[in-house]
């Protein structure tokens, strides 16, 4: 690699903590677009990365994987983009583009993608967007709708997509059935917006009894069930169609099954750390079903992308400096944000951080 | 006596689920209904679960048997469907709603007021008795014709196992040609799952703890290949190889070997219902898009539809044809899992009112 050309923010240890760091990013080869990034999403698994929650972060490791800039530079092969051109870096910089999920615009599910950050790829390891750009293979480069405000826009690329997929691939999308919202963070206020969108009753359940006014003021839910009081669960109980979980504490299921009709769906886009108790009678009696998803191929990315530019949606964001991060990744771990932080990278990094 | 008509059967009176001779009575053919004299019944282990109370819901006297074909003598004046003579059966359900959203969608195995064929409280009150004997009588509504192709005593089992298989494959998408399903559990449900499976043109592996039935599955039953599930190098081999899998156990057994076995995109649906939770780890099922489902039995129409399937493809179960008499023996062999695949009892050569 080159001389250091990239700064960044990373986190050198299991505190999480992040502080500057220079670091390489490679040359734009042909089939390359490299992007000034100006925002960047903070998604709680840039939190659990950062502190290996999860058992496999390498570290330095510069996190962020919900990245809106503006093109700089293109390689000879790329015909989509050119500078000047708005766009977004999700999840995934690269999969292996062969495979039968390659080929179904299933990039996620390729058993060799490779992630934005903290992936090997190429001879080092991928470094997602707390950082002043990046260089990315055209295929996994988002178009930004014009309409679409690339700060409020940039959770789209991970918590957006992430219960989008899941909501078309499950089929919870038929206009006047009614979908549950299970916890109510980054991805469930998306989950509502879209929902709404697709013309479904929405309840958010949430244990936080103090969530109920934002939930049906601010997002615009139907309404709010406590799951901490046993009589308002049971009283719901057979009432949903569907039910997104966004949970990634560890939690009891049977009460969430409870919640479905016939032929009820729960799909899980939450990653509690330990294994969840599936009660089986609920699943036979009801023919309920319990899936999950991780979050979207391009194609569907970019769908989404265009989908929220009509119905206008757009995350609740809270705009912050790169030197607040820290702060905000310990408000993140206690919920403590309405609903998604946006680092504002362009306007962090000045040259005297350089 | 609760009902006008004598019938005779044999019963448990108490959760040793021991069965024995019992008189008791039937209602008068109603309009609507079909009454049949028994000539089969297979016993599932359900029947099993239901004569010991492990359930928690039997009442005694219980006279078990839902997998029930015989032969018409009677038809009420509404009737439309059937006449003296037909060669019929029922099932799991005698009754249900027939006004909800699940009844009027051919579901009424999910309708909340859904009756039993026996051993539940039936709409005027009295408790239904099931197949275990030598008369029958049902709404015309939840009685299935069985085609001439199909011998009766083969019938039987399809009336639970069969459509208990079917429906979910069908619902789930596991009904295509070329798609590669799992069958977890070899015994009534797992051999019918296996030969529908091939009827659909699938290839269909067996997934046991037993070695002894590798032979069996592959020889007797026509399955494509045998995972033993003890053995580690086998399901490590077969990890991401299955579109779905048809999982008949119920004793408690873990899920994460099995949801490792499925490719992404894949569905285990769960048939058997173990009484305690399982674990379910969440990071396979997002990593890979699986999902885990439930079904319960199927629908009259339906079942109506698997039986018709079941004769034109020749689809019949392997069973060992019992006397009365040597049905408690049958139970015991059936809680070792000792029958190759369903006892079916032989009510009409061999029920006979004790004198």
């Amino acid at each position: 690699m080159g001389s250091s050309n990239a700064f960044g923010w990373a986190a050198t240890d299991t505190s999480g903590h992040l502080s500057p760091f220079h670091f390489s990013r490679r040359e734009n080869e042909a089939d390359d677009v490299t992007l000034k990034i100006l925002f960047c999403g903070v998604c709680h698994s840039d939190l659990h990365t950062i502190k290996n929650d999860w058992g496999f972060t390498t570290y330095p490791v510069v996190p962020g994987h919900e990245i809106v800039g503006i093109v700089t530079k293109v390689g000879s092969n790329v015909t989509k983009f050119k500078e000047g051109d708005r766009v977004g870096v999700g999840v995934i910089v690269d999969s292996c583009k062969e495979c039968e999920c390659c080929q179904q615009d299933l990039e996620n599910y390729c058993p060799r993608t490779v992630y934005t950050y903290n992936s090997p790829y190429k001879g080092t390891r991928t470094q997602g967007g707390y950082s002043d750009f990046v260089v990315v293979h055209q295929r996994f480069v988002l178009r930004f709708p014009d309409n679409l405000p690339l700060d409020a826009g940039a959770p789209l690329l991970c918590a957006g997509i992430t219960v989008y997929s899941p909501m078309k691939y499950y089929g919870m999308t038929e206009p006047g059935k009614h979908l549950g919202v299970a916890g109510l963070g980054g991805l469930g206020h998306v989950a509502i917006k879209f929902g709404k969108a697709f013309g479904l009753k929405v309840t958010v359940i949430s244990g936080s009894p103090n969530k109920e006014a934002e939930a049906i003021h601010t997002l615009g839910a139907d309404s709010f069930l406590l799951s901490s009081d046993p009589e308002k669960m049971k009283a719901a109980m057979g009432t949903m169609d569907y039910i997104i979980s966004t949970i990634s504490a560890v939690h009891p299921l049977a009460p969430l099954l409870g919640l479905l009709k016939l032929n009820g769906k729960l799909v899980n886009v939450g990653l509690p750390s330990k294994p969840l108790q599936l009660p089986i009678f609920p699943l036979v009696g009801g023919r309920k079903l319990i899936g999950g998803s991780n979050f979207g191929g391009l194609k569907e990315t970019q769908e989404m992308l265009d989908f929220c530019a009509k119905h206008n949606i757009t995350a609740n964001i809270e705009l912050i400096k790169m030197d607040e991060i820290n702060t905000a990744i310990e408000r993140l771990s206690k919920s403590d944000v309405k609903y998604r932080f946006v680092i504002d990278v362009a306007n962090s990094f000045s040259s005297s951080n350089m | 006596m609760e009902h006008p008509r004598k019938a005779f059967g044999w019963a448990a009176r108490d959760a040793s689920g021991i069965l024995s001779p019992f008189n008791f009575s039937r209602r008068e053919t109603g309009d609507k209904d079909v009454t049949f004299k028994v000539l089969y019944c297979g016993i599932c282990h359900s029947d099993l679960h239901m004569l010991k109370n492990e359930w928690g819901n039997s009442t005694y006297p219980l006279v078990p048997g839902h997998e029930i074909v015989g032969i018409v003598t009677e038809v009420g004046s509404k009737v439309e469907k059937f006449k003296v003579g037909d060669k019929v059966g029922v099932g799991c359900m005698v009754q249900s709603c027939r006004n909800c959203q699940n009844c009027a969608h051919d579901l009424e195995n999910y309708c909340p007021q859904m009756v039993l064929t026996y051993g539940a409280k039936n709409v005027d009150d009295t408790i239904t008795y099931g197949g275990y004997s030598d008369f029958m009588v049902a709404d015309e509504h939840f009685v299935i014709r069985i085609p001439d192709a199909l011998p009766l005593d083969c019938a039987a089992p399809l009336l639970c196992a069969g459509i208990t298989v079917y429906s979910p494959m069908i619902y789930f998408g596991l009904n295509k040609p070329g798609l590669h399903l799992g069958v977890v559990g070899l015994g009534g449900l797992g051999h019918m799952a296996v030969k529908f499976a091939k009827a659909f043109g699938m290839e269909v592996s067996v997934i046991s703890s037993s070695p002894g039935k590798k032979n069996e599955a592959i020889e007797h039953l026509g399955a494509d290949s045998f995972v033993l599930s003890t053995d580690q190098h086998q399901m490590k081999a077969a990890m991401g190889t299955l579109d779905g899998i048809i999982d008949t156990v119920s004793a408690v057994h873990p899920l994460v070997p099995l949801i490792g076995l499925l490719k992404s995109h894949g569905k285990i649906i769960m048939v058997g219902a173990p009484e305690k939770p399982l674990e379910l780890p969440v990071f396979p099922l997002i990593m890979g898009r699986k999902l885990v489902a439930g079904s319960c039995i199927g629908g009259i129409k339906e079942t109506q539809e698997m039986i018709d399937f079941a004769a034109k493809h020749g689809v019949k179960p392997h069973i060992e044809v019992i006397p009365i008499d040597y049905v408690n023996t049958a139970m015991e062999r059936l809680l070792k899992a000792d029958v190759k695949y369903r006892f079916v009892i032989d009510i009409g050569n061999t029920l006979k009112p004790s004198s």
